[in-house]
Parts: structure tokens; C-alpha cells; sequence
């Protein structure tokens, strides 16, 4: 508890920044450390006497802390208010709920925009690579800062899933229940190609300047918004795209020559250039490369039932969808066997959609219900109310 | 109470306060909430379709959405107390490694089964000279699930053969009381439209006398 005296709290009812002074560096798998660190946060809800309430969310690749509030630079609603909110699964009435950015984000907490303090100018490519595992350490001494030492229940989707899978192998003791949505024990060979598509297309930027744009005053907007595009098929599935494209034309005929002539091509030059609006390019490289990286058994012999069997006493739900492609039900199935295989409690249903990876944060009434069902009962057997 | 299945019923009498329970198959959670409510077990289900995992996690049950026939192999030994498995070995691929399976991971199994040793089905067969549509197997030959059914008979020397212990058995009918059996009396491979039984490994711990004299009784 030594971190709460210190660290100071620029903080709101509802959330803010919390300053770990040089002398509390967060030490990374790496062997390096990050000092000072900042860690960007949002809280919903209140914590109860019992400090028995609380839920962590941990958020996707490009998500944030917002999710369930107004984001600031886009001004849409927060990235989950289907699920995090009055009268929803996870309702604010009823739950502590606390949502942070990851180190090496982009939207306050500690990453490659931040100053580094050796050198007075942002840390672009100085900034040391991080783990998942890192940002799941950063979480705990954040949710050290505000005085919880069990979480009720840690929450997570695609990446945030991962964290998920990380919290109950490294901090077990300080959970209760545990929902791991649409994420993988490890990043494949297809997850790494991908992004490794992505961190190109960024480096191959002119504006990138080796990671020192922010100097010279530019961005690799280009990159950034077709690394954006190729991520993005992955989270759709290609019956989604059909559907919702197919070979539609923007406008009457084609263009012969290289305009957008189909609206799926209209469709994803939306999806890049809005997102470098809200997104640092060196965040999606050291990101990506943290989920790159990710694989839990790896620490563990291999073995990843061994990686949960500290872990037996937390009630877990682990949740997919039929389409995903990018982390897909067979993923989710060998976290389950692994979790049954250490005699963990686990719940597990395959979500029936066609809508891809992205069927996260589109409406899936079964996704609402099984979470409103495994969190309610985790809520009986807690107490809380 | 009147409406539930008259194996949930023994079901519920045999199973020990506060065990662990693996329900094998469980639809959409009816027996393992009866169990929780009613027993306080620690109750984790296993089921095959996405409506009955979506409706037990709705109704606040542990429950892994898999295949009888492939997922119990991921079990740890010894994780339960009890396997229940009713009315479902039949429609297994491999019965008899689900069969050992139960017995690894639980310390007892809880099996119902229907008999198609049962004399109407043996006189519907030996008169119209097809499969027989019962009561218990209500579907025709293409389109029942129940693709490896067997007789008391067939499933007690199986049991021999995996060298598991009958502790217990009862035959069921529907809307009638179980009646306790012995498993191997030929007379009840004619008499028992469908039996329930409880199994341990041999060599296992025996149940007390007490105990035993009170199962379906």
C-alpha cells in the first residue's frame, strides 16, 4: 500500500491520471523499467464498504479507458455501452467498474508519445517494448492505488481477454471471477502475419522519420490507416462483408482507374483515416508487438493448464464467436480444456453469428445474456449485491 | 415435485450435500439447478448445444459448451464427486470410453439408460419386424440420436468388462416410483423400460450398508 501513499492522484469522481512518482518505476518483462508512469483511467459506479465490487474491464488493440463514456477526440459513445451501463450486464448500480488505458497506449497512459524523462522529448522507438504481461502489472498497481485488493471480476475482449488469462496467472489471489471474450492463450502465426502487414505499412511511411515524427512535426497518417484496413478485414467475417457490400459500386459505373470504386474500398479508407485521428502509430507497433509476444504457456513449460493452477478457486467464463477468424472458438476451446484440466471452474458457450470478431460490440443478445447470467451468479455467491 | 423426471428424482436422492457434481449432457440446466438448489453442490455442466450452454449461463450455471465423446478427456482424475449422465449414454460415439471416462474423473457415476431389452420393444420387433417406437425412443431409425442402444444386459456386462461396481439400480418408468433391481436378474431385462445406476470403480470404497439399503428406496 506503500504505492497509494505516494502516487498521486489526478482524479476526479469518475476517473483521471494516476502519477507513480521515478522511485515506483513499473518493472517490465523486458528487464526495463518505466519511470514515472501514468495510467489513464476511467471509474463507473461506486465501491462498496466491503471493497468487494469492483470490476477491471481491459479494452482491445485500439480501445481505451472510455468505455462507457463520451470519447474526446471522436465525441462517439464509449466503446461498450451495450454491456456497461444502467440496467446492463455490467451496471454501474451494482459494480465498481474501472476501465484504464494500457501502457503503451495512446489516450494518457504512459507510452511512445509520452516524454521520456532522460531525454525530455517524446520516447518514439526509446520507448522499451512491452508484454502484456507489463500492462496486467500496471493494471495491479493501479487497482493497489485505489485501495481494492480482490477484484470481483476482471473483464476482457480480444486483447483485454489475454489480460484477462494473464491476471489469473499471475495475480490469482486478488480475483473472484474472471470473463475472457473473443481472445486466444497465444498470438498464431496468421495473428503475428497480420500485424506484421500493419507495422510495415506503417514503417514504410515517410512521415514515420524512424518512429521520431512527433519532432518533426508529421505523422504516418498513411501507414497508420492502411495498417488500420488490414487489421480490419480481420475483424469481419467474409460473409458480414458480402452481406453488408458485396459488389455494390459507390457510384453508377466504374471509375476505370484506382478511386474507391466499390463501396467495401469506401467502406475501409473510412475505417483508416478516421482512426488516425484517435490513434499514435508507434502505440499500434508497441501494441501489436505485445500481443505478438503473448503466449502464456510459453512461461509455463508449455503447459497452459499449468498457468491457471493457482488459479481454481476464480469462477471463470470464457466466451466466442462462431465467425471470428482472428482469435477463433478453437482458441477459446484450449483455454478451456486447459482450465478444466487444472480443475478450474469454467463456463464456456460459442456465440452463433456471422458477424466476425467485431460481433464484440454489435448487438449479440446471447453474449448479453450468458454475461448477465455468469455475473449475477458470481455476484450471489460474493454477496454482492 | 411432481413434475420432475423420476430419475432427477433419484438422481437428487443419491447425491451427497455439497459435492461435486459434473453433469454430463445437461441441456439446459433443469437437473443441475434442481442440485444446486436443493443439494448446494458445486455443480459444473457439460453440453453439446448452444441453447442449452446459453440458457444455463442465463440461469447462472457453470457449464462448457463441448462433445461428451471428446471433451471429458480434458478432465483432471478425481475432479468430482459424481457424474451424472442421464439418459444420454446411448447417443454417444464411444460409450464405453465415455463410460470409463466418467469413472476417472468422478468417483461415482449416476448413468440412466433406456433398455431395449424391454419386452414391448422386443414384441414390436419380433411382430412388425421394425425398429421399435417407444414411449422412452419415440424417434424412427433416421433421425434418433440414440445410436448405440443396448439392454441391461449389454450395459452390465460392460460395466464387468471396465471393471466398475454396480452399487445401485432402479428401474423407471414413466409417472411410476423407481423400483430398486437387481442389475443382472434376467427377469428385469424384460420388466425395465429404462434403469438408473450408481457406479464405482471396483475397489473403490464401499457405501455404507446404511446408506446402501436407502438408495431407490
Amino acid at each position: 500500500m506503500d504505492t497509494t501513499a505516494a502516487a498521486t492522484l489526478a482524479t476526479d469522481r469518475d476517473g483521471g491520471t494516476l502519477r507513480f512518482p521515478a522511485d515506483q518505476p513499473l518493472r517490465l518483462d523486458s528487464g526495463a523499467t518505466l519511470a514515472p508512469l501514468e495510467i489513464a483511467y476511467k471509474t463507473y459506479g461506486t465501491l462498496n464498504a466491503a471493497r468487494s465490487n469492483a470490476v477491471l474491464v481491459c479494452h482491445a488493440l485500439t480501445g481505451d479507458q472510455h468505455v462507457a463514456s463520451t470519447h474526446p477526440v471522436t465525441g462517439k459513445p464509449g466503446w461498450w455501452t451495450r454491456v456497461v451501463g444502467p440496467g446492463l450486464p455490467l451496471d454501474p448500480e451494482r459494480y465498481f467498474i474501472i476501465c484504464s488505458n494500457v501502457i503503451g497506449g495512446c489516450m494518457g497512459s504512459t507510452g511512445p508519445s509520452s516524454i521520456d524523462p532522460k531525454t525530455g522529448q517524446p520516447y518514439g522507438l526509446a520507448f522499451p517494448v512491452i508484454t502484456i504481461a507489463d500492462m496486467v502489472r500496471a493494471q495491479a498497481m493501479l487497482i493497489d492505488a485505489l485501495g481494492i485488493e480482490t477484484l470481483f471480476s476482471v473483464v476482457g475482449v480480444s486483447m483485454g481477454g489475454m489480460q484477462v488469462l494473464q491476471w489469473a496467472a499471475d495475480f490469482p489471489q486478488r480475483l473472484f471471477s474472471a470473463v475472457c471474450i473473443a481472445a486466444a492463450p497465444r498470438h498464431s502465426a496468421q495473428n503475428i502475419a497480420f500485424h506484421e502487414v500493419g507495422r510495415q505499412a506503417i514503417m514504410a511511411d515517410p512521415d514515420w522519420r524512424g518512429g521520431g515524427y512527433e519532432l518533426e512535426g508529421v505523422r504516418p497518417e498513411k501507414g497508420l490507416a492502411v495498417a488500420r484496413m488490414a487489421a480490419h478485414i480481420t475483424y469481419l467475417s467474409e460473409p458480414a462483408l458480402q452481406r453488408k457490400f458485396g459488389r455494390e459500386l459507390q457510384r453508377d459505373g466504374l471509375s476505370w482507374g484506382f478511386d474507391a470504386d466499390f463501396q467495401v474500398e469506401s467502406y475501409l479508407r473510412h475505417q483508416g483515416t478516421s482512426f488516425v485521428d484517435r490513434f499514435d502509430a508507434n502505440s499500434y507497433l508497441y501494441i501489436t508487438r505485445a500481443l505478438d509476444y503473448f503466449d502464456l504457456a510459453g512461461s509455463y513449460g508449455g503447459v497452459l493448464a499449468q498457468a491457471f493452477a493457482p488459479a481454481r478457486h476464480v469462477r471463470f467464463c470464457v466466451l466466442s464467436f462462431s465467425s471470428d477468424w482472428l482469435y477463433s472458438t478453437a482458441e477459446s476451446r484450449h483455454i478451456v480444456r486447459a482450465l478444466n484440466a487444472a480443475g478450474c471452474r469454467a463456463s464456456f458457450v460459442e456465440i452463433a453469428t456471422d458477424k466476425g470478431h467485431d460481433a464484440l460490440f454489435l448487438d449479440e443478445p446471447q453474449l448479453d445474456s450468458a454475461l448477465r447470467g455468469f455475473l449475477a451468479s458470481a455476484a450471489h455467491l460474493r454477496g454482492v449485491a | 415435485m411432481s413434475a420432475l423426471r423420476e430419475d432427477f428424482k433419484e438422481i437428487l436422492r443419491l447425491v451427497r450435500p455439497g459435492s461435486r457434481v459434473l453433469d454430463v449432457g445437461c441441456g439446459e440446466g433443469d437437473l443441475l439447478e434442481i442440485l444446486t438448489r436443493e443439494k448446494a453442490v458445486d455443480g459444473q455442466g457439460l453440453e453439446i448445444s448452444h441453447e442449452g450452454v446459453s440458457a444455463c449461463l442465463a440461469r447462472g450455471l457453470a457449464v462448457v459448451q463441448g462433445d461428451a465423446d471428446r471433451d471429458l478427456d480434458h478432465f483432471p482424475t478425481k475432479a468430482f464427486d459424481y457424474a451424472i449422465l442421464s439418459q444420454t449414454l446411448q447417443a454417444m460415439r464411444d460409450p464405453r470410453h465415455v463410460l470409463a471416462e466418467l469413472l476417472r474423473i468422478a468417483e461415482r457415476a449416476v448413468v440412466s439408460l433406456p433398455n431395449f431389452g424391454h419386452w414391448r420393444i422386443r414384441l414390436d420387433l419380433l411382430t412388425k419386424g421394425r425398429m421399435p417406437e417407444t414411449r422412452a425412443l419415440p424417434e424412427p431409425w433416421w433421425s434418433t440420436p440414440n445410436i448405440h442402444l443396448c439392454t441391461l444386459r449389454d450395459f452390465t456386462s460392460l460395466c464387468d468388462e471396465l471393471e466398475l461396481r454396480i452399487d445401485a439400480c432402479a428401474a423407471l418408468a414413466d409417472g411410476k416410483p423407481a423400483r430398486p433391481i437387481e442389475a443382472g436378474r434376467p427377469i428385469e431385462n424384460w420388466r425395465a423400460e429404462s434403469a438408473i445406476f450408481l457406479l464405482s470403480r471396483r475397489g473403490a470404497p464401499e457405501l455404507a450398508a446404511t446408506v446402501k439399503a436407502t438408495l431407490f428406496d
